[in-house]
């Protein structure tokens, strides 16, 4: 005999409207703002295949030739070039810095710590124009104080932005001043919230200060990490504000990333849609280059924390991770 | 008979009243017009900007007219990368902008700029002692185009009038010359090997010779054109209907050579980030000995007193010839800039804006911004001539003279085209190039980069159609 329907049994395992609807809502600022960004990101690959220019602003539809022409030009691979370099080297001191200098302030709690953390906040409070003018005045040979201070070490004639070996060097060295902190901040934030008892119980154990580093704070702080590393890399493959104010790209095309390429292409010769396939590829780049670094960041979550973010949708949809079973 | 003589004379007399009355004309113009109107105005930082701003001239101009005028000052390096965003937005912001002779090729021929001659010819909106024939008409004329490609300036429509004008000279540390005994260079040689004997001539990092580096079409104009076309060399010129790029010329070839030695031997090793304000200031900071740039780059760094450390110790002359041409400082052939200021062809305030534009193209205006105002290379003839003007400028040892030497060959240099941002941007990159491989090997390809970059630059070109 089969269960009679209890009235009103469907209405209880069914959520009211209110509930049903609150995550639409809840997302909806931010789809309008995702439209706000689409709709320009359209418009730039359309704008792609015409012939538009500030000069003729008329948009002829030229098919693939701005593509063509732009992996054809050898400035393009020079641009992905300088990119990638530069977005490494700064990355990766900004990532070593500020672990390193987050671990020294997360051991320490004394007054001259507490200052120093705020103290080294201040250059991310300086737009990274300003910053660079700054350290222009620093480094010029006339006026500039690290100028001095290297004369005094006996050297003389330091070239730093205006020559082609040491160009690269110094508007890392910029980066790393003004966005070190960023990593620092966050890391440090991660270090204060890590649990303290297993720390203890290596202490009583006897484990030396670099295996509780390598086998405790390391893989706990990893999710930490890898969100400072996506930020700063994200952020360091479009760098344009620091390399433009300081040489413009120069010397030569030693600097000439895609972004100021972009730039140099689009607003100073006025030549837009020529300028735009750049762009375009620096978008693919940095997107590639982030979720990549978000995959390794839902691991490695998993693994610090034992809680898979991805869980209830995986059992939702019947997916297995690897080694589990259904 | 007496009543009728004395009845003659008084006739005769009130006809020659009447007669002075009507030979003198009657302004038309109601300054008071476009009272309540907002003008926007974009300078770029200049001393030429300084003499409308800093001096209450801007505010005896809203007192005259009733006009409300709101401007913006941006450094030149960033400058024009703004104005080509505002321009091209067509939003009719900023009413009035700042800008050079080469730049009305590109915003001219964009439909960017606004035709002046039907104000200017217009009796009901200019002053009858406005004189627009007293500006010189080697400077007014650079900024007249027919925006034909390739074709010179000079003609065509009026599309902006000057604030003032640059030759292209040297400037020196004459007290530090006249102490050592140094003589003036005159040849090319003869600046090489000066410029290098003034290594630390002031102490640690200073140098013989400041020039601009940066990646931008301001290191090509000012010193480096000059020389370039004294030399013989041109940028372009039209073969078969065609603009075709010349910088793989033998004496481009050779003149470039020349100058990245220079650069690299004789100026300072941060170079490739000197612009027009690192050049001038070193030479007034006393960092430089010499300067090879616009004449009124070091003027403002001489004058008035106090303008720098080394303010009443400089002096300037013509500049050098290519060693063994047999030319003399009279055949040089200095290259022209001249700041002037344009209308926007998309503002709603143009009647406004053109008395703007007036009032501080006149020469009452003129003669304040020539003499107080700091600003020497007055574009108009009476002023110039005024001994008000030459008293002030005349302090400034050889410089008048050296304009004297140079105005009668001095003109724009380049051959007017619509891309002149991205050919002369590239042409900066290579002499970048060339810089650090000569400064890293001691030699360099100049030959080879000047053509790469020929065939850069014909690829560049190739769309324009010549009239």
């Amino acid at each position: 005999m089969a269960t009679p329907k209890i009235q009103g049994a469907a209405d209880l395992n069914t959520p009211p409207l209110k509930t049903r609807v609150r995550p639409y809502l809840i997302v909806a600022p931010a789809l309008l703002i995702t439209i706000g960004i689409l709709i320009p990101f359209a418009m730039a690959i359309y704008f792609s295949l015409t012939s538009y220019t500030f000069r003729q602003p008329v948009a002829n539809f030229v098919g693939l030739r701005n593509w063509i022409r732009m992996f054809q030009d050898s400035q393009f691979w020079n641009a992905v070039w300088v990119t990638l370099r530069y977005a490494f080297w700064s990355t990766l001191v900004e990532m070593v810095l500020g672990l390193g200098i987050a671990m020294l302030l997360g051991s320490l709690n004394n007054r001259f710590s507490r200052i120093l953390r705020v103290a080294l906040i201040f250059p991310l409070m300086v737009a990274p124009v300003i910053g660079t003018i700054i350290w222009q005045l620093m480094l010029q040979s006339s006026v500039g104080i690290i100028d001095k201070f290297f004369n005094l070490l006996g050297v003389y004639g330091m070239q730093w932005g205006a020559s082609q070996k040491t160009a690269m060097m110094t508007v890392v060295m910029i980066d790393v001043w003004v966005n070190c902190p960023f990593v620092i901040i966050l890391i440090l934030a991660g270090i204060q919230s890590l649990p303290k008892s297993p720390f203890e119980s290596a202490k009583i154990d006897g484990g030396s200060a670099w295996f509780n580093f390598k086998t405790l704070t390391l893989p706990m702080l990893k999710p930490c990490i890898l969100i400072a590393l996506l930020f700063r890399l994200m952020a360091a493959l479009q760098e344009f504000s620091i390399i433009f104010a300081l040489t413009k790209g120069g010397p030569g095309d030693t600097l000439m990333s895609l972004s100021v390429t972009a730039y140099t292409r689009g607003y100073m010769y006025q030549k837009f849609s020529s300028a735009l396939p750049f762009i375009l590829i620096l978008w693919l780049i940095v997107n590639i280059a982030a979720s990549q670094i978000v995959k390794a960041w839902r691991k490695a979550q998993y693994q610090a924390t034992g809680k898979d973010l991805e869980e209830p949708a995986r059992k939702k949809h019947g997916r297995v991770r690897k080694g589990e079973s259904a | 008979m007496r009543k009728y003589f004395a009845l003659a004379l008084a006739l005769t007399l009130m006809a020659t009243m009447f007669v002075g009355v009507a030979s003198a004309e009657t302004s038309k113009v109601n300054w008071q017009a476009y009272a309540g109107t907002k003008l926007q105005v974009m300078f770029n930082q200049h001393n030429y900007q300084k003499a409308i701003t800093d001096y209450g001239k801007l505010e005896e101009f809203e007192k005259k007219t009733g006009i409300d005028v709101e401007f913006s000052v941006t450094p030149e390096e960033n400058y024009f990368d703004k104005l080509n965003i505002a321009l091209s937005s067509k939003s009719g912001e900023p009413d009035i902008f700042m800008t050079g002779a080469y730049q009305v090729w590109e915003y001219a021929s964009a439909g960017y700029m606004e035709p002046l001659e039907k104000y200017i010819n217009d009796p009901t909106v200019t002053e009858p002692t406005y004189n627009f024939a007293d500006f010189y008409p080697g400077v007014v004329g650079t900024l007249a185009w027919d925006c034909v490609p390739g074709h010179p300036v000079g003609s065509g429509s009026q599309w902006a009038l000057p604030m003032g004008y640059e030759l292209n000279n040297i400037a020196y540390n004459k007290k530090y010359f006249d102490e050592k005994g140094i003589k003036l260079p005159t040849t090319t040689g003869e600046l090489l090997e000066t410029a290098k004997s003034l290594k630390e001539w002031n102490g640690t990092g200073s140098y013989g010779i400041a020039v601009r580096g940066t990646r931008n079409w301001a290191t090509i104009h000012p010193g480096y054109m000059t020389l370039f076309s004294t030399w013989g060399a041109k940028d372009f010129a039209i073969e078969n209907g065609k603009l075709v790029c010349k910088l793989d010329s033998p004496e481009a070839i050779a003149m470039t050579d020349y100058w990245v030695k220079l650069v690299v031997e004789g100026s300072s090793p941060q170079w490739a980030t000197f612009t027009w304000y690192e050049a001038g200031s070193h030479l007034g900071a006393g960092v430089a000995a010499m300067l090879y740039d616009a004449t009124c780059n070091g003027y403002f760094q001489n004058y008035p007193a106090g303008a720098s450390a080394q303010s009443g110790n400089l002096g300037w002359y013509a500049g050098v010839v290519p060693d063994g041409s047999g030319l003399t400082e009279k055949d040089i052939k200095s290259n022209v800039w001249v700041w002037s200021m344009g209308m926007n062809a998309n503002s709603d305030n143009k009647g406004a804006a053109w008395l703007f534009l007036q009032y501080f193209t006149s020469p009452e205006y003129m003669l304040f911004s020539g003499t107080d105002g700091a600003c020497a290379d007055s574009p108009r003839k009476s002023v110039a001539d005024s001994d008000a003007y030459k008293s002030v400028v005349g302090k400034s040892f050889g410089y008048l003279e050296a304009l004297d030497t140079l105005l009668p060959n001095a003109t724009i240099q380049f051959t007017p085209q619509p891309y002149f941002f991205e050919t002369t941007t590239e042409w900066a990159a290579t002499l970048q190039d060339l810089v650090e491989q000569y400064r890293t090997t001691g030699s360099c390809d100049t030959a080879g980069a000047m053509k790469a970059l020929k065939q850069k630059l014909d690829i560049a070109v190739e769309d324009l159609q010549i009239g």
